[in-house]
């Protein structure tokens, strides 16, 4: 339990996905224009996140028993696109609002780099299948986290004057990304501090 | 267009980092040192070559539906290849990279130039236009490590050039951020504003653009009306 905990928050927090480790930066950037889009994108991926973990961990350890390990990036490519797209069906049929709060965003997450990267890092951390699947759930609400607050910043942005000319638009919205993942370094070691 | 413009077109006017905004992920996250910059860069040039001429190919077989799960088995298997022989002949680079080599597969540069460009021209043509957008792409990436490098640990491709004052926070993530954007302002100032620089994230070039960025209703508007019509 304790050790569950410890990957949660680690992942959350110290290793979070978009602030430290730079997974999913193309709708960090992109679909952090308003609040309400970004936190729908952030279930999308925490949804999509379980899922995939729970459909390509148990995949890893058959291609291990056949010896064809290495075939791992084109089987998990694969299997999330083909979830993502069986989700999309079954939503849509048989949960009309879910989908309409969610399905926008599900064809976007199938080439986001944040699943594929939460799938093979679990495998090469040699996580048990019940840790795999928190560390998913970790790693999805750090990022819907870093969404939300990025969000907050770029509403309020939008309306500021007063910046150089050169550093409009772009520029000025990567800045605000360093100062937000400084913050966030603000937290190494806390995690140690709590389990270790 | 002639064969020497789509090369340099990829290099600087249609550069894939800086002007069209394209692979934003690896750009941050593998340019710590020059070497680790170039490395990523070149791995990923060689992806972007064979898929691009693979799918060059194949793209009267190729069924539209199913075209983007298709160019992602190809890119995947090339993908699979570089990190097998990173993996024998550069031990080195392939744990420095770790990964993100895999995550080539999901690199916009890649998906967005068989979508955008190889699915519709000649396999030549696909091919020079690999090897400009990657050399594009490896020198934006080498650029960025070299300023990281040099900042945050006083080396140039590893050899020393001060010592004692550097700083480390230029090899984290902020740097990351930092280095990037300055980049992207300084090449807006010294253009005044006239660089085609994209003026927003979402990946112009990308396959999935159209749903990328726009807001919500939109989205849904453009999800239910494709599939209204099936």
């Amino acid at each position: 339990m304790k050790e569950i905990l410890a990957i949660m928050l680690m992942v959350i927090l110290t290793n979070n996905f978009v602030l430290s480790k730079f997974l999913g930066i193309c709708p960090f950037l992109g679909v952090s224009k308003k609040t309400d889009s970004a936190v729908g994108m952030g279930a999308a991926v925490i949804f999509v996140m379980v899922l995939a973990t729970a459909a390509t961990w148990p995949l890893q350890q058959i291609l291990n028993s056949h010896g064809i390990g290495y075939l791992q990036t084109i089987v998990f490519i694969l299997v999330i696109a083909a979830l993502v797209q069986l989700v999309e069906m079954t939503l849509k049929k048989f949960m009309p609002p879910l989908y309409k709060s969610l399905g926008v965003y599900l064809p976007l997450i199938t080439t986001n780099c944040a699943v594929l990267g939460v799938c093979i890092l679990n495998i090469d951390e040699g996580y048990t299948y019940i840790q795999a699947l928190f560390c998913s759930l970790g790693a999805g609400i750090g990022f819907l986290l870093a969404m939300w607050l990025f969000a907050g910043l770029r509403e309020k942005m939008e309306n500021s004057k007063g910046i150089p000319a050169c550093f409009q638009g772009i520029p000025i919205t990567l800045i605000a990304a360093a100062i937000l993942s400084m913050a966030f370094m603000g937290f190494s070691g806390v995690v140690d501090g709590i389990f270790g | 267009m002639n064969k020497l413009q789509i090369i340099t077109k990829g290099i600087i006017k249609e550069n894939p980092v800086l002007v069209l905004l394209l692979g934003t992920c690896p750009t941050l996250a593998t340019t710590t040192g020059a070497i680790n910059g170039l490395g990523m860069g070149v791995s990923t040039m060689a992806v972007l070559i064979c898929s691009n001429i693979v799918i060059s190919i194949l793209k009267n077989i190729i069924p539209d539906k199913v075209r983007i799960p298709c160019y992602i088995v190809v890119i995947a298997a090339f993908v699979t290849i570089v990190q097998l022989l990173l993996k024998a002949y550069l031990p080195a680079l392939d744990k420095s990279l770790g990964l993100f080599i895999p995550r080539i597969v999901v690199n916009c540069i890649i998906l967005g130039r068989a979508e955008m460009f190889a699915s519709k021209n000649t396999i030549l043509d696909s091919a020079l236009d690999g090897i400009g957008m990657g050399i594009g792409f490896t020198l934006a990436l080498g650029c960025m490590g070299l300023i990281r490098e040099f900042l945050g640990d006083g080396t140039l491709f590893n050899f020393e050039v001060y010592h004692g004052t550097s700083a480390g926070i230029f090899l984290l993530a902020p740097g990351g951020f930092f280095v990037f954007a300055i980049l992207i302002a300084a090449i807006n100032f010294f253009t005044k504003g006239k660089a085609p620089i994209k003026k927003e994230f979402g990946c112009g070039s990308c396959a999935m653009s159209e749903l990328c960025g726009i807001s919500e209703e939109e989205a849904l508007q453009k999800l239910t009306g494709g599939k209204g019509a099936e």
